[in-house]
C-alpha cells in the first residue's frame, strides 16, 4: 500500500491547483448542465482543453491536449476539480461515449471531422439505441436501414433518446441485416438531427422536466460512410459505448459530494430547535451511507491501482453501475426524510430548500438506476461474468407450437 | 501509487492459504468445535512455525515488523477457514497493546516471548465499549478486583491484558492469586471467549499509571479492523460455496444457479461484499500510517463489514436451501463466526455513535 504520488506528479496537482485558483471562477454554474453547453461553458471547456486538463489524452491532430495516457493525471485533476468544488467542462454523450468509440474504431475522416467539434460543444449528440420493443434486449431493436444507390435509408423509432430535442448529431443503432442472427444484422450509424424524416417528440419524465424523446425516422437517408465499424458488427461498436457509460454513471467522487451536502443539511437544518444531526437514529442512517461512500471511493482507487499495476479483474468492474447509482437514490432519499414535509416541496413553493433538488435528484437518480442497463441486467451481468453462474435456459418451445 | 498488497503481502496470502488449507479442514474445525476447543497445539505451531505470532513485533523483540495490514492478511485466511486459533489477541492486540503503553521492562520481558509463540495472550477491553453485566475493573491499594467480561481469546490464555478503570491496562498472569475463569459459551466455538474475575489481585499496569488511554483506543481499533477482516474471509467463502452449490443442485431439471433469483441472491452478495475489500485494506493502511484517520476508519470497517457479513451469511445459507440450515455442509460454522465478529467489541449501531463522535457530530 502506497498512496503517495512521485515528486512529478505532486508538482503536477500544484500546477492544477494553481490554475484553478487563478480561473476557476470562470467554470460553470449550478444547473448549468442541461441543455446546449452556454458560451461560457464553452469558453470554460476551450480554456481546459488547451491546458490539458479536459480532452487531456485526446490526440492534438482532433482537438484534444494530446497528452500521452497517464491514468494518474486524470486522477489528480478530479481530485482537485472535487476538492475545490469547481464544475468542470463539458459533459453529455457526445464526450463520453461517442468520442472514446470514434478514437477506438472510427475511421481517420470521421475522427477528423467530429472529435473536435464534439469535445468543444460546437456538436451535441443523442445516443438512439432504445426502442420502444428493445430495452434490456436491445439486441432485437427493429429500425431498419436498407441501402439505396450511396445511401442508408432509415425507417423506425427510438425511444428514451435523451436531449435529441436539442442535438445536432445522433449515434443510432439500427437493423441493416434483416436475416443474419439479431446480434450480427446491426450497425453504429451517425447522422445529423436536422435530416429530413426525422421527427422528434419530447417526453416529459417524472421529474416535470422534458429529458428525453421518441425519434421517429421516415425514410431518412444518411451516406454509407456515415457508419462506425463494418455492417453488422454494430453490436460490438455499441458494446464499446456502453463501456464507457456504465463507468460514466458510477462516479464514486459525485457521491462524495452529494453525501458532503447531505451531512451540510443534517448541520443547518433545525426540527424543534434541534439540528438534525442530534438525532441518533438521522445520525445512524447518516454513517451507513458514509459507509458505502467511503467503501466506493476505496474500491475505485483499487480498480484504479489494478490498471496502473496492469492487473485485471472482471468482479471489481461489474458491480459499479449497481452499487453507484443505488447508493446515490439512497442519499438523495435520505435528504428528503431529513426535511420531512418540506421535503415534499416542489418547483416554486414557499419554504422550498436547495431549489428543490433533493426531490429532482431522488427522481432523476431512478433514472440512472434503470437508464444504461437496468439493476436486474447488471445482476445479471455480475452472476453471469463475475460468478460464472449459466445464462437463463432459453425457453422450450411448447407443444402446442411444435 | 499503488492501492492493494504488495508482493511480499501476495506471497503471505498465499503462504497462509496453503497452510489454513492444509492443516484445518472443515473437519478438524468440527471435532475442535464438538470438544469446545477453540485452541489445538497443532494448529498453533504451525502458525508459530511460519513466524506468525511476531508478524507485528519489531524485529529487536525476535519479531518480523511487520504492520497492521499483513496482520489482517493473515486474519482473513482464519476466518476463510474458521480456523480455531487465538491469533487476534496475542498476535495483533497484545503486541499493539505492549507496544503503546508498556514500559521498557515489559516489552523486553513479553514481546520475545509473544514473537517466540511460547505464551498466549487474551485481551479484555469489552467494557470499555459497552458496559454490561456490572462488568470493569478497579484499582485499589495497588490490588486489582471487579470483572472483564468477553475476553478474546481467553479459553487456553496464560496471560491476560485487562482494561482497568482509570485508563489502565494491567498484565495478569492467570495463575496469580485471585483469578477466576468462566467460560462463555457463545454460538461460535471456534473462539474461546471468557470472563475474568479478579478479587484483591496483585496489580501491575502497562506503563504508568493513567496513562494507557491511547493504548486501549488503539488496541481497540486494531481489534475492529482485524474482526472485521475475519468477517470479510468468511464472507468471501461463503459467497463462493453459494455459488459452487448452486451449479450442482438440481431442481425442476435445471441447477438452481441458473435460476435468476438465485443468481440474483449472488450477484448481490458479491456486489456488497467487493468494496469491503478496499474498506478494510484502507481502515488497516489508516492505522499504519495515517493515524488521524484510522479510528473513524476502523468503526465503518467494522460497522460496515457487521452489516454485509449479516446480509451474505443469510443470503448464502438460503441459496442452500434446507442443506444450508443443517450442520451436514457446516455452513452455519462462518454464519456464526460472522455473528461473534459482529457483536465483539461494539455491534454496528454502537460503534456508528462512536464513528459520529469521532467526527464531532454528537
Ligand atoms: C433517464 C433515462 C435516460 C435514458 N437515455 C437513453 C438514451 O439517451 N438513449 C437510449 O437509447 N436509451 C436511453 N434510455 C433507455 C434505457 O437504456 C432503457 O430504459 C433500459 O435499458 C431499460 O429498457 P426498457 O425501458 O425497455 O425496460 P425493459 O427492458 O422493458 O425492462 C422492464 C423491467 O424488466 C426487467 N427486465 C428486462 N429484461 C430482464 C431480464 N433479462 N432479466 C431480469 N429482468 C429483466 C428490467 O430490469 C425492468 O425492471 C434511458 C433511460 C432512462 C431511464
Amino acid at each position: 500500500m502506497d498512496l503517495s504520488y512521485p515528486k512529478e506528479y505532486e508538482d503536477f496537482r500544484l500546477e492544477v491547483r494553481q490554475f484553478l485558483k487563478e480561473h476557476g471562477d470562470k467554470s460553470r454554474n449550478v444547473g448549468e448542465e442541461m441543455g446546449r453547453p452556454t458560451q461560457k461553458l464553452k469558453d470554460w471547456q476551450n480554456l481546459l482543453i488547451e491546458r490539458g486538463y479536459a480532452c487531456r489524452t485526446i490526440p492534438k491532430e482532433y482537438g484534444g491536449y494530446g497528452a500521452k495516457p497517464d491514468i494518474l493525471h486524470n486522477v489528480i485533476i478530479t481530485e482537485e476539480f472535487n476538492r475545490t468544488q469547481i464544475r468542470r467542462g463539458i459533459s453529455g454523450q457526445g464526450i463520453s461515449m461517442l468520442v472514446p468509440t470514434l478514437l477506438e474504431l472510427g475511421t481517420e475522416e470521421q475522427k477528423q471531422k467530429l472529435i473536435k467539434p464534439t469535445i468543444t460543444g460546437e456538436i451535441v449528440w443523442c445516443q438512439g439505441y432504445s426502442e420502444p420493443n428493445a430495452g434490456s434486449d436491445l439486441a432485437s431493436l427493429q429500425t431498419k436501414a436498407h441501402v439505396e444507390g450511396d445511401y442508408f435509408v432509415i425507417n423506425g423509432q427510438k425511444i428514451w433518446t435523451s436531449s435529441a430535442h436539442f442535438s445536432d448529431m445522433m449515434f443510432v443503432l439500427v437493423r441493416t441485416e434483416p436475416d443474419a442472427p439479431k446480434h450480427r444484422g446491426i450497425s453504429y450509424l451517425l447522422l445529423s438531427m436536422d435530416t429530413p424524416g426525422i421527427e422528434v417528440r419530447p417526453l416529459v419524465t417524472m421529474t416535470g422536466k422534458a429529458e428525453f424523446n421518441e425519434t421517429f425516422f421516415t425514410d431518412v437517408k444518411v451516406k454509407t460512410d456515415q457508419i462506425v465499424g463494418k455492417r453488422g458488427e454494430g453490436w460490438m461498436v455499441a458494446n464499446a459505448t456502453l463501456k464507457h457509460e456504465r463507468g460514466m454513471i458510477g462516479d464514486p467522487a459525485q457521491l462524495d459530494a452529494l453525501l458532503v451536502k447531505l451531512i451540510e443539511l443534517m448541520k443547518d437544518e433545525t426540527v424543534n430547535g434541534a439540528r438534525l444531526m442530534d438525532n441518533p437514529i438521522h445520525r445512524d442512517r447518516l454513517l451507513k451511507l458514509q459507509a458505502r461512500v467511503e467503501s466506493a471511493k476505496l474500491h475505485s482507487l483499487r480498480i484504479l491501482s489494478n490498471s496502473l499495476q496492469q492487473s485485471f479483474e472482471m468482479l471489481p468492474l461489474l458491480i459499479i453501475k449497481l452499487n453507484g447509482t443505488h447508493l446515490s437514490h439512497d442519499i438523495n432519499a435520505m435528504g428528503i426524510d431529513m426535511l420531512g414535509e418540506l421535503g415534499v416541496l416542489y418547483e416554486d413553493s414557499p419554504y422550498l430548500r436547495s431549489k428543490g433538488t433533493w426531490q429532482f435528484r431522488y427522481m432523476f437518480s431512478i433514472g440512472l438506476i434503470i437508464g444504461g442497463g437496468t439493476s436486474q441486467i447488471q445482476k445479471n451481468i455480475i452472476s453471469e461474468r463475475g460468478l460464472g453462474m449459466p445464462r437463463e435456459p432459453k425457453p422450450q418451445p411448447s407443444a402446442a407450437n411444435s | 501509487m499503488e492501492f492493494g498488497l504488495s508482493d511480499e503481502q501476495k506471497l503471505l496470502d498465499q503462504t497462509i492459504k496453503k497452510f489454513v488449507e492444509k492443516e484445518v479442514p472443515l473437519e478438524r474445525v468440527r471435532e475442535l468445535a464438538a470438544d469446545r476447543q477453540s485452541f489445538d497445539a497443532t494448529i498453533w505451531n504451525g502458525l508459530n512455525e511460519l513466524g506468525l505470532f511476531g508478524i507485528m513485533i519489531p524485529e529487536e523483540y525476535g519479531g518480523a515488523g511487520l504492520r497492521l495490514l499483513d496482520a489482517i492478511v493473515v486474519q482473513e485466511h482464519l476466518g476463510r477457514q474458521v480456523v480455531p486459533a487465538p491469533f487476534l489477541s496475542t498476535a495483533i492486540l497484545a503486541p499493539v497493546a505492549l507496544l503503546k503503553g508498556g514500559s521498557e521492562e515489559q516489552k523486553d520481558t513479553w514481546l520475545p516471548k509473544i514473537a517466540a509463540g511460547e505464551v498466549r495472550v487474551a485481551v479484555g477491553v469489552s467494557d470499555v465499549v459497552e458496559r454490561r453485566e456490572s462488568s470493569g475493573i478497579t484499582l485499589k491499594d495497588k490490588k486489582l478486583s471487579g470483572k472483564s467480561v468477553f475476553v478474546i481469546d481467553g479459553q487456553n490464555a496464560d496471560l491476560l491484558l485487562l482494561a482497568v478503570g482509570g485508563n489502565n491496562l494491567a498484565i495478569v498472569d492467570k495463575k496469580a492469586a485471585g483469578v477466576s475463569i468462566n467460560e462463555l459459551t457463545t454460538v461460535d466455538k471456534t473462539r474461546g471467549v471468557v470472563e475474568v474475575v479478579l478479587d484483591g489481585v496483585e496489580a501491575e499496569l502497562l506503563g504508568k499509571e493513567g496513562q494507557a488511554e491511547q493504548a486501549i483506543s488503539q488496541v481497540i481499533d486494531c481489534a475492529r479492523v482485524a474482526l472485521a477482516a475475519d468477517s470479510l474471509g468468511a464472507c468471501h467463502v461463503m459467497l463462493d460455496k453459494a455459488v459452487a452449490y448452486s451449479l450442482e443442485r438440481k431442481q425442476f431439471k435445471r441447477v438452481i444457479g441458473s435460476f435468476q433469483a438465485v443468481k440474483h441472491m449472488c450477484a448481490e452478495m458479491a456486489a456488497q461484499i467487493e468494496p469491503c475489500r478496499a474498506l478494510v485494506w484502507y481502515a488497516a493502511h489508516a492505522y499504519d500510517e495515517l493515524p488521524d484517520e484510522a479510528p473513524l476508519m476502523a468503526c465503518h470497517a467494522k460497522a460496515h463489514v457487521a452489516d454485509v457479513g449479516q446480509f451474505v451469511s443469510v443470503t448464502a445459507t438460503q441459496v442452500f436451501g434446507g442443506m444450508g440450515f443443517t450442520d451436514l455442509v457446516g455452513l452455519h460454522y462462518w454464519f456464526k463466526r460472522i455473528g461473534l465478529n459482529r457483536q465483539l467489541l461494539g455491534g454496528p449501531e454502537t460503534v456508528r455513535q462512536r464513528a459520529a463522535e469521532l467526527q464531532g457530530w454528537v
